[in-house]
């Protein structure tokens, strides 16, 4: 699809995490930009920065310097309540642990963040009801995290962050605990959502998702060492599908 | 494998001419194998020598080649047996890399990285074609299983490269960590002689 406006910006974004001799700069000085369809994979060794640069992102932690722009808004230049808001409406967030509430339902989690942000119950759960038909697990709705496997659970979570008028979706690891046929499905939802106009990053260690992207940002003791974009296919292959000849 | 079983097994389906076998041998593998009308006639000359393969009646004046019972025998074998993986093909990646951690001076880490970005690449654009391609609606499956092996190669590749980092860094690390060689002892301990003294 035509890529839109930029949706999310990191200037400078360093994180520097403790003090003196223990001192460690989880992110160092990241510039990045995504634009409305597009996808931009994360990739490096653990400890490099992924999830620390996602979470800032995010507007989940605070940079120790530089900016986060998220949908045109600084973030450095909101409050906590601000940007608490910022997240409930603008981004969501696929966390890597799901984060999913035991207590609620599928769709009680979904509508959760809609709720927060004052939208009446009914409004919300039909919402909810909306997202989880979106990725094709409607029927999952008034069941438990609990009652869920591993896979369906990360469903739930994927429309928990695609709920509502979220343009922006940062994802950590959302295939992590998948079987690959599961995780396929999950990545294709996120892309197919990319494709109608969000803006999102996802963090991952597997080269299968990031395959899914229209980037792939390499991250290094918080740098960014490489990008890497889609090369031209036929370099690689000649053919196309064609009709059988015979 | 090679484009003698290639032949063999579009033979086996229906007699057809040189052109017409270069075409489908492209179409069946997704193009990642192109063959020249000379590889395609030198082939078969060999086949009919081998006696594995039969002219067949021409198709107006093109002629066309058919499977002979013996090349019947030597496909099925070819179907039944596993590929050989004994004698694996000169990686150049793989020479080069051996290379790179045992000459000093190299940046290592740079060149997987750099490596991995390529990698990447290739497999992005790969994995876009293979999505195109299936979207399309007379999908061809011969086709798409050839791009997935390239996709998954790709993947193996980064795999092997995110390892290969990773061993590459462990070295470096029980290098460092390694304690500095004990400095020699003297012939005669200080503490000996002042003992001799005292006597």
């Amino acid at each position: 699809m035509t890529r839109g406006p930029v949706l999310v910006t990191a200037r400078g974004l360093t994180r520097v995490h403790g003090e003196g001799p223990s001192q460690v700069r989880a992110v160092a000085g990241v510039d990045l930009a995504v634009r409305a369809g597009e996808l931009v994979a994360v990739m490096g060794p653990s400890g490099s920065g992924k999830t620390s640069l996602l979470r800032l992102l995010g507007g989940l932690d605070v940079p120790t310097s530089g900016r986060v722009t998220v949908a045109g808004q600084d973030l450095s230049e909101l409050g906590p309540d601000d940007r608490a808001r910022v997240r409930r409406r603008t981004v969501g967030y696929v966390f890597q642990q799901l984060n999913l509430v035991p207590l609620l339902t599928a769709a009680e989690n979904v509508a959760l963040p809609l709720e927060l942000d004052g939208i009446r119950p009914r409004s919300a759960r039909a919402a909810a009801l909306g997202a989880l038909a979106d990725l094709g697990v409607a029927d999952l709705a008034d069941r438990f995290p609990r009652d869920l496997s591993g896979g369906q659970q990360q469903l739930v979570a994927l429309a928990r962050a695609l709920v509502g008028e979220r343009r922006v979706v940062l994802a950590d690891e959302p295939t992590g605990a998948l079987d690959s046929t599961t995780g396929d499905e999950v990545v294709r939802l996120l892309r197919a959502r990319v494709d109608a106009g969000a803006a999102a990053v996802v963090v991952t260690h597997d080269a299968r998702v990031a395959a899914w992207a229209d980037r792939t940002v390499f991250l290094r003791d918080g740098v960014v060492t490489d990008v890497a974009e889609p090369g031209d296919p036929t370099d690689l292959l000649l053919g196309t599908p064609r009709e059988a000849s015979w | 494998m090679s484009v003698r079983h290639g032949l063999l097994a579009l033979l086996a389906e229906r007699p057809a001419g040189a052109y017409q076998l270069r075409q489908e041998f492209e179409r069946r593998t997704g193009g990642t194998w192109p063959l020249n009308m000379g590889q395609v006639s030198t082939t078969l000359d060999r086949l009919v020598r081998d006696g594995l393969v039969a002219p067949a009646d021409a198709d107006g004046d093109v002629p066309r080649w058919t499977l002979s019972p013996a090349g019947h025998d030597a496909l099925r074998d070819w179907w039944a047996a596993p590929v050989a993986r004994t004698a694996p093909a000169r990686d150049e990646l793989a020479i080069k890399l051996a290379l790179a951690v045992s000459t000093p001076g190299v940046d290592v880490r740079r060149l997987v990285q750099v490596q991995r970005t390529e990698t990447m690449r290739a497999m992005q654009a790969l994995h876009r074609l293979r999505v195109e391609g299936a979207a399309g609606a007379d999908a061809d499956l011969a086709w798409s299983l050839v791009v997935d092996n390239l996709v998954f190669a790709a993947e193996a590749e980064i795999r092997w490269l995110d390892h290969v980092e990773a061993r590459v860094a462990r070295a470096a690390a029980t290098r460092d960590a390694r304690p500095p060689a004990p400095a020699p002892r003297p012939a005669t301990a200080p503490a000996d002689d002042e003992t001799a003294a005292r006597r």
